[in-house]
């Protein structure tokens, strides 16, 4: 395993769902407090910010709330991935020597509802949204319906994946969906986007995470269990990788930037997919979450339908995946997802997840994925 | 009512007698083929003019999804509204020796649509724009009803099945 430079030693999360009346800004300065809180560390004694949302075009002005001390504050935003990249600019002002304690910051606050927007804001013509094809939920329809038939995975295992969603949030007493359903409830449950039901997607939601790291040789003055950063990649897809929002792409098809992505973050620490003890993985909608299993190495192509019969996800399995019900059970606000996932992943290494704890978790995987074609994969270790 | 592209530049129109529609798209020096036609693009470091062409109108339905609730309008402009709102689907097709083309297409029962069946390239209404004029988008359309398979029967191979399949 690669030497560390940069380690976590606090999270904070505002739990996702809906919050009338509550602002992101202010749900974002209740996680940045209990980040702070559970590293030890003041306010005034942060060096840099990063902080990602889609909903607030000025997410850096939290400062408002938590104390105008000076310090350099950034908006970050790569969609979907945000997360992982308000983490990774975070890591990278330590390692660069900006900073010795930075914080990584995401909220969010969407409306009810699927994403719309104008077709403008990404890039693509009107006529794109007028016909109807602007929309997110298209891509992961047919992308899992390709996959099923080159793959052999059947709709059944599709419901395993969201029934374990909704079973592992009812055990997280910070989710939002904490009702466990059946695979029956889960297919027979509104048809959004052929072949996926209204239970096999995520939603839209409210919340906030952060997160307070510091250098790696610093890190035992905060904690007797600090969390390191062993990678963290970024990738946007590439010429011929069937991706989100596309009117047309190439016949040599190519992986999408997940598999890149991942391939990388292994080689940077220095570890393999055997050595995973947990993941988390963009579960946007149930069929993303097989897809994501075997893009990210924890399996082959196809094995999925094998390992979720076998109860291989589960948070007693083989390779524990979703531990909180992921985005399924927590919904997703943009900015702050990624976040979710590594206060997840922190909590879980560090040994205090209670009933949801897997047993010597020593490596903990987060791979997120969305518009426009970006994918960010990021490896921590006890 | 005057019948309009949804869009300037998609696809041939108006139609001409006796010609059959098609996508237009553009071809660079090396091959490469976009949709939907941009007049330029950067080739090996080089700036260049892209050739305009028609685009196959025939192809393989790659994938398909459907769409089971109105899209947030605007920017969807169907004639319909949340009440009268029919789910569609959309899909890529496989344009041989082009590139895969997102469209509508025009059967609207994701279970009687097929990865792999061939498409054809139809035009066809979609809404009514601003001043009046019905609008016109590309679609695709099973080009002949896919035969349900032959169930193998006990002892049969599936040669033999497949080789008394119409």
């Amino acid at each position: 395993m690669s030497d560390p430079d940069v380690a976590i030693v606090g999270v904070g999360l505002h739990p996702f769902g809906r919050y009338p009346g509550k602002s992101a800004m202010e749900m974002g300065e209740d996680a940045v407090y209990e980040a702070l809180t559970d590293a030890g560390v003041k306010w005034e004694d942060v060096q840099a910010l990063y902080a990602g949302s889609m909903e607030v075009k000025n997410p850096e002005g939290i400062v408002g709330l938590l104390g105008q001390t000076g310090v350099p504050g950034r908006a970050v935003f790569t969609g979907c991935a945000t997360g992982a990249t308000s983490l990774a600019m975070a890591a990278n002002a330590i390692r660069l020597g900006d900073a010795d304690v930075a914080i990584a910051i995401g909220l969010d606050k969407h409306p009810r509802g699927a994403f719309s927007d104008d077709p403008s804001v990404s890039g693509l013509p009107l006529w794109y949204g007028q016909a109807g094809l602007f929309l997110t939920t298209h891509f992961f329809g047919m992308k899992i319906n390709r996959y099923m038939h080159d793959h052999g995975i059947t709709s059944a295992t599709l419901a395993k994946v969201a029934a374990k969603a909704f079973r592992n949030g009812a055990q997280t007493h910070h989710a939002w969906r904490r009702k466990p359903l059946t695979e029956d409830e889960i297919l027979n449950s509104q048809v959004l986007n052929y072949p996926l039901t209204q239970y096999m997607y995520c939603g839209p939601n409210e919340g906030a995470a952060a997160a307070v790291l510091v250098r790696a040789d610093q890190a035992r003055q905060y904690t007797d269990t600090p969390v390191y950063i062993r990678a963290s990649t970024l990738r946007s897809r590439r010429e011929g990788a069937f991706e989100l929002l596309s009117p047309s792409f190439g016949l040599d098809i190519v992986p999408g930037p997940t598999v890149e992505a991942s391939r990388e973050a292994y080689e940077l620490a220095g570890l393999g997919p055997e050595d995973v003890d947990l993941a988390q993985l963009q579960d946007t909608d149930a069929g993303s979450e097989v897809i994501h299993m075997a893009e990210n190495g924890l399996c082959a192509h196809g094995e999925q339908e094998k390992l979720l019969a076998e109860g291989a996800t589960e948070i007693t399995g083989r390779i524990p995946v979703n531990t909180d019900g992921g985005l399924l059970a927590n919904g997703e606000p943009v900015g702050a997802s990624g976040l979710r996932q590594v206060y997840e992943l922190v909590n879980q290494l560090k040994g205090r997840a209670g009933d949801r704890q897997v047993a010597n978790a020593r490596v903990g995987y987060a791979q997120l994925y969305g518009a426009p074609g970006t994918a960010a994969v990021t490896i921590l270790s006890r | 009512m005057q019948q309009v592209p949804l869009a300037e530049g998609l696809f041939s129109w108006p139609l001409e007698p006796g010609k059959q529609p098609a996508l237009i798209g553009g071809r660079a020096s090396n091959g490469k083929i976009f949709f939907p036609y941009r007049r330029q693009a950067v080739i090996d470091g080089v700036r260049e003019d892209l050739e305009k062409i028609d685009l196959p109108r025939r192809g393989a339905l790659w994938t398909f999804t459907s769409q089971h609730f109105r899209p947030t309008a605007p920017p969807y402009a169907g004639d319909d509204d949340a009440r009268s709102f029919r789910p569609f689907t959309v899909g890529y097709i496989e344009l041989p020796g082009a590139l895969h083309v997102e469209a509508r297409l025009t059967e609207p029962d994701p279970a009687k649509l097929t990865i792999g069946q061939e498409m054809e390239l139809v035009i066809e209404p979609f809404g009514v724009d601003s001043d009046g004029n019905q609008t016109m988008i590309y679609a695709f359309a099973p080009v002949a009803p896919v035969a349900p398979v032959a169930p193998v029967e006990p002892g049969e191979t599936a040669e033999t099945a497949e080789v008394s399949a119409p």
